[in-house]
C-alpha cells in the first residue's frame, strides 16, 4: 500500500483459462470503473507478499463443473487470521465457509431469483427483495461466527459477526454490482 | 480441451470462437440451430443459411440442427444438437457468445449441467461499445443482417460495423436506449471476414424484407 492508494487483490479460482473471462474479468471491469488499483492472481500462485500488499480481497467464483478449489482448501487457511476485508463470490463464499469449517451441501440453482435480505448487506437494506443471478451446484451451510443475511433456506449472503468477511452465493457481477462497489468503499 | 461453439455466424459467436482458439482450445465443431420461427427467443435467424459457408472458411465441421423455434421446445432441440456434438466430436464443453442475456445464458448453462459438460461464455458482461471496438481492432468485418427496433430501418441492412457505426450507436443508446451490441434483439449481424476465415465470405443481399422497424436481409 502506498499512502492512501488502495489495492485490491482479485483471486481467480478458475481451472479453465476461458472461465477467467466470465467470472473474473467482469469483476475487474467493475473495479476499473472506480479507478481503484487491483492485482489479479490465481489462488495457486498467491504468496504472503500479495496478501500483505492488498487492502481488500475479492475471491471470484467459477463454473458449475469446476470444483477443484475445494480439494485445495488448505491454500486458503490465511483467511481465518486475515484482518482486512474479504468478499467471496459463489465458489469464493464456499471457500470462506470451508475455511471456517462449515459443511458443503448440494443444491443446483441457475438463473434469476428473488432473495429477501433480513439484514443490511453491502448497500442492500434489510427488508428489501432483490433480483440475483444464481449459478451453483453446491452451497455452504452457515459457518460458526457468521450471520445469514437472506431469508432463504440456504445462506445466500453471509457476514462474519466481527470481521469484515462477506460472502454471496449469487453473482453480484451479473445482478447487484452495487455490492462489489460498496465493498470497495469499506 | 475439445469444445464446440454455438455458432450463428454473427459477431458474438464468431468472436467467442476466436477467443477460444486464441486461448488454445480445440474447436472440434460448430453447432448451428436453424429456427423455422423468425421470432425465435433463443436463436439468431437472419442469414443463418450462410453459417455453412462461414464454417467452411474456418475449416471447422458444422452440425446443423433444425428447430421449429417454439419457446422452450427449441431448448429440447438445442439439447439434442449439443448431445450429438458430444457423441460425434467427444467435446467436453460448449462456448457461447452470450453477453448480457440471462435468458439465453441460464438455459444453456442448465443444458450443459445436465449433460455434464463445461459451459463457457467468454464475452459475458462485456461492455457492448468496448466489444464493438475490440472487434474492429481484431480485424473483424461485420455487417448487419437484420434490425428489429425503432428507429432502426431498412437502410441499416448490410451496413458495416465501423467507427462511424459505433459513434451512431452511442447516440442511439442515449436517445432510444438501443443496446449497441444488439443483445436486446435490436439487431443481428453477420461476419464476412475475420482472422479465422481463409478468405472473405462471398455473399449477395438479394432482398430486404420486413416493415416498420423490423427488417431482415435475404442472403445468397
Amino acid at each position: 500500500m502506498e499512502g492512501n492508494i488502495s489495492m485490491i487483490l482479485v483471486i481467480n479460482i478458475c481451472k479453465e483459462k476461458l472461465h477467467y473471462l466470465e467470472f473474473v474479468k467482469p469483476i475487474e471491469d467493475t473495479i476499473k470503473k472506480t479507478g481503484i488499483k487491483f492485482n489479479t492472481k490465481h489462488y495457486i500462485s498467491i504468496n504472503s507478499k500479495d496478501l500483505k500488499n492488498a487492502d481488500k480481497i475479492i475471491i471470484c467464483g467459477t463454473s458449475l463443473k469446476d470444483n477443484c478449489f475445494i480439494e485445495d482448501i488448505k491454500r486458503f487457511e490465511w483467511i481465518r487470521n486475515y484482518d482486512k476485508p474479504v468478499l467471496g463470490i459463489c465458489g469464493g463464499m464456499q471457500i470462506i465457509g470451508s475455511v471456517f469449517l462449515a459443511k458443503i451441501g448440494k443444491k443446483t440453482e441457475i438463473g434469476l431469483f428473488k432473495e429477501k435480505f433480513i439484514g443490511d448487506f453491502l448497500g442492500i437494506n434489510a427488508g428489501s427483495e432483490e433480483e440475483v443471478y444464481h449459478l451453483h451446484n453446491f452451497f455452504i451451510e452457515l459457518p460458526k461466527g457468521f450471520l445469514k443475511l437472506t431469508d432463504s433456506k440456504i445462506p445466500q449472503a453471509i457476514k462474519h459477526k466481527e470481521k469484515l468477511i462477506y460472502g454471496t452465493l449469487f453473482h453480484p457481477e451479473v445482478r447487484q454490482k452495487k455490492i462489489i462497489e460498496e465493498f470497495l468503499k469499506i | 480441451m475439445d469444445i464446440a461453439v454455438l455458432f450463428s455466424g454473427g459477431k458474438d459467436s464468431t468472436y467467442a470462437c476466436y477467443m477460444a482458439r486464441k486461448l488454445g482450445y480445440n474447436v472440434k465443431c460448430l453447432i448451428t440451430l436453424i429456427s423455422k420461427n423468425p421470432e425465435s427467443f433463443m436463436f439468431h435467424t437472419p442469414a443463418i443459411e450462410l453459417a455453412k459457408n462461414q464454417a467452411e472458411l474456418m475449416d471447422i465441421p458444422l452440425i446443423l440442427w433444425e428447430t421449429r423455434g417454439k419457446k422452450e421446445h427449441e431448448l429440447k432441440d438445442l439439447k439434442n444438437a449439443i448431445k450429438k456434438a458430444v457423441e460425434k466430436c467427444s467435446i467436453e464443453g460448449i462456448v457461447t457468445g452470450a453477453i448480457e442475456s440471462v435468458y439465453q445464458a441460464s438455459r444453456i448453462q442448465k443444458i450443459c449441467n445436465e449433460l455434464n459438460i463445461e459451459c463457457f461464455n467468454p464475452l459475458w458482461q462485456n461492455d457492448q461499445i468496448e466489444l464493438l471496438e475490440e472487434l474492429i481492432k481484431n480485424k473483424f468485418e461485420i455487417i448487419l443482417s437484420g434490425v428489429f427496433a425503432y428507429p432502426l430501418g431498412k437502410e441499416f441492412i448490410g451496413r458495416k460495423i465501423d467507427k462511424q457505426f459505433i459513434e451512431d450507436m452511442k447516440v442511439l443508446k442515449q436517445k432510444y436506449n438501443i443496446n449497441p451490441g444488439g443483445e436486446g434483439g435490436e439487431m443481428e449481424s453477420m461476419v464476412i471476414k475475420c482472422p479465422l476465415f481463409k478468405k472473405r465470405l462471398s455473399f449477395k443481399i438479394i432482398d430486404v424484407v420486413g416493415k416498420g422497424n423490423s427488417w431482415r436481409g435475404i442472403f445468397q
